[in-house]
């Protein structure tokens, strides 16, 4: 292999053990390359396949797609396709149901994100120090993740079963309730059935994401916060969580948009009932659409990516980086 | 070193630790003991953990009455396929992303971004009526072009953090060497990537073997089905028949399951790579 100028450079990612500190890689070293008509060409080429895909397979749809929250788009009726102007708009909104999908929506969102973030958090501190079959573990509590929101949905839908469902039968032989709970034909416990259910779904996204960062905090930090007398919140608060603060908020940002948009864990476990009373804004989607009311449903997701976008815009305002002094002055905290 | 840990420290940190596993792996336990339950003793009381006697007869009617057979085959071909013409296509993109600077580099990422805002129910009519025009629906070319597009933008951003964390001196000192920044590229940046493309490939492969909306919407004949439209049909009607359910629910985790066990510690450094560096 190539002569590795770097201390770092000896141990390419290939082998670079977990622990390793990812750093603040080449940011700030990086020169801006004033770059030749060729490597504009080779930019272009390289870029195009991608661009060329999500512009026709993404872009163009959700584009075509906007345009029938304005227009009468109704399956069970296409001859009549006009401009009905924000008509779909205000069915959303004197829908019924609407305050219930708003509702539970936010309920969803943060009823997930923060046990999952909490939790996750936990579990990265105590993964931290090195112990045997640490890797194995960390594999194992990753399983959650391979597999599809839909499934999650219908193996929760099995062990919250009424009759034949474990979670009753182990409460029953814990003699913390008498009678089997129906717990997905009440809409209180089947929200909070697919609560927990969404919950052991995301944690480990949380504790792989802080862990990693947990591992690039220079040693130096916390040799120093312990000579000065600093206790465990104190050192919590004061130096770990600023430091990872960065990690934080992107993982936050991008698990909030991925729950919020992520009909498949309520689709296979409760459908959006009983009586339409666990829908969330996107399953919802998924219940207009299959009735046909693609105009309806358009604007629906209109207001989705608006929400998310308004989000993500203050979101990465509130928590922009503010550089603490510590950060890359430890030995570990540069590298490459 | 991180501060002494206690002895009662020790004890809290395990029994969680020990908790949250036995919470993770219980539902897979679960489906996995009822999938292998005679149908009849499925519904039996008491419930059992560990039942007396196995049977394969819910794994046999899927390969006789159903055809689970073609739906994995299907599935297979469809993930196997856009999981590797995405991860080649992200490469491209998340080198140039990672190696130079340019004028609309951050309004390229910033578009990566607003693609996972996009609930894909919005864009279903339009595609569908797309896929029509080119003749792709009910097609698994046409499954699998649009699988690339879902996966690209991710996979894209995921590739660039392993790019990124390659010092520049490894290709600048192969163009030193003779070579051209693409023979540099193929010869030298290539080889040491390579298990975070592996890794690429996983998370995209997975990605697409559980997709199911995308599925639901453009294969509409029963030989065209992947896994999980196959599994939302078993749903559809009023009964849900577990035994079948769970045999297949067994079969469409264990392949994704054992990927991720081989090389979740590569999927681990690719999802983190990116993101620890902001």
């Amino acid at each position: 292999m190539s002569t590795p100028s770097t201390p770092d450079a000896g141990t390419a990612p290939s082998v670079r053990k977990e622990g390793a500190p990812p750093g603040r890689g080449t940011a700030g070293g990086r020169r801006k390359r004033e770059f030749t008509t060729r490597q504009g060409l080779l930019i272009a080429a390289f870029m195009a396949p991608a661009a060329v895909f999500v512009a026709l397979f993404t872009y163009y749809p959700m584009i075509a797609g906007s345009q029938m929250a304005f227009r009468n788009w109704n399956l069970t009726d296409l001859t009549d396709t006009s401009w009905v102007g924000l008509k779909n708009f205000r069915e959303v909104f004197t829908d019924p149901a609407w305050s219930t999908v708003v509702d539970n929506t936010v309920l969803w969102v943060v009823g997930s994100i923060v046990p999952q973030l909490v939790i996750g958090f936990a579990i990265a501190l105590w993964l931290r120090r090195r112990f045997r079959f640490r890797g194995l573990y960390q594999a194992l509590i990753f399983f959650p993740w391979a597999i599809s929101g839909f499934l999650i949905g219908i193996l929760f839908r099995w062990l919250f079963n009424s009759e034949f469902g474990v979670v009753n039968d182990l409460l029953q032989k814990a003699g913390l309730i008498d009678e089997p709970i129906a717990w997905l034909a009440d809409p209180q416990t089947a929200m909070i059935a697919v609560l927990i259910a969404n919950v052991w779904y995301g944690v480990t996204f949380f504790a792989i994401m802080i862990l990693a960062a947990l591992q690039s905090i220079p040693d130096e930090l916390y040799e120093a916060a312990a000579l000065d007398g600093a206790g465990k919140a104190r050192t919590l608060f004061q130096i770990t969580i600023p430091y990872i603060r960065t990690t934080l908020a992107l993982t936050v940002l991008l698990r909030v948009i991925w729950i919020f948009n992520f009909p498949d864990l309520i689709f296979g476990m409760t459908g959006g009932g009983p009586n339409d009373e666990t829908h969330i804004v996107t399953t919802w989607m998924v219940k207009i659409t299959q009735q046909g009311d693609y105009g309806k449903a358009s604007a629906l997701g209109l207001l989705v990516v608006a929400v998310l976008m308004v989000f993500a815009v203050f979101f990465l305002l509130a928590t922009r980086e503010r550089r603490i002094p510590a950060r890359g002055t430890g030995k570990r905290g540069v590298r490459s | 070193m991180i501060g002494k840990e206690t002895t009662a420290g020790r004890v809290t940190k395990f029994t969680f630790l020990g908790l949250w596993l036995v919470f993770s792996l219980f539902p897979l336990y679960w489906i996995t003991v009822t999938s292998l339950k005679a149908p009849g003793d499925i519904f039996a009381f008491p419930l059992a953990y560990w039942p007396e006697r196995f049977s394969l007869e819910n794994y046999q009617g899927l390969f006789g009455t159903a055809d689970f057979g073609t739906y994995l085959v299907n599935s297979l071909v469809v993930a196997t396929v856009a999981g590797a013409v995405a991860t080649a296509i992200s490469t491209l993109s998340a080198y140039v992303l990672a190696r130079f600077e340019f004028r609309t580099k951050s309004a390229l990422l910033m578009a990566a971004l607003v693609t996972q805002m996009i609930p894909s129910f919005i864009a279903l009519g339009p595609l569908y009526l797309l896929m029509t025009d080119l003749r792709l629906v009910d097609n698994r070319l046409g499954l699998v072009l649009v699988y690339i597009a879902v996966c690209v933008p991710f996979c894209t951003v995921m590739l660039r953090g392993f790019f990124e964390n390659i010092p520049d001196a490894l290709e600048e000192a192969a163009m030193i060497d003779g070579l051209s920044r693409f023979g540099a590229l193929v010869r030298v940046l290539l080889p040491v990537m390579r298990p975070g493309i592996v890794a690429a490939f996983i998370f995209n492969f997975v990605n697409c073997w559980n997709e199911l909306f995308l599925s639901v919407t453009l294969m509409n004949s029963d030989s065209n089905k992947t896994v999980p439209t196959a599994l939302n049909g078993f749903i559809s009607s009023f009964n849900i028949d577990w035994g079948s359910m769970s045999a297949a629910a067994v079969l469409t985790i264990l392949p994704t399951m054992v990927l991720f066990a081989f090389a979740s510690r590569h999927i681990v450094q690719g999802l983190t790579s990116g993101a620890v560096k902001g």
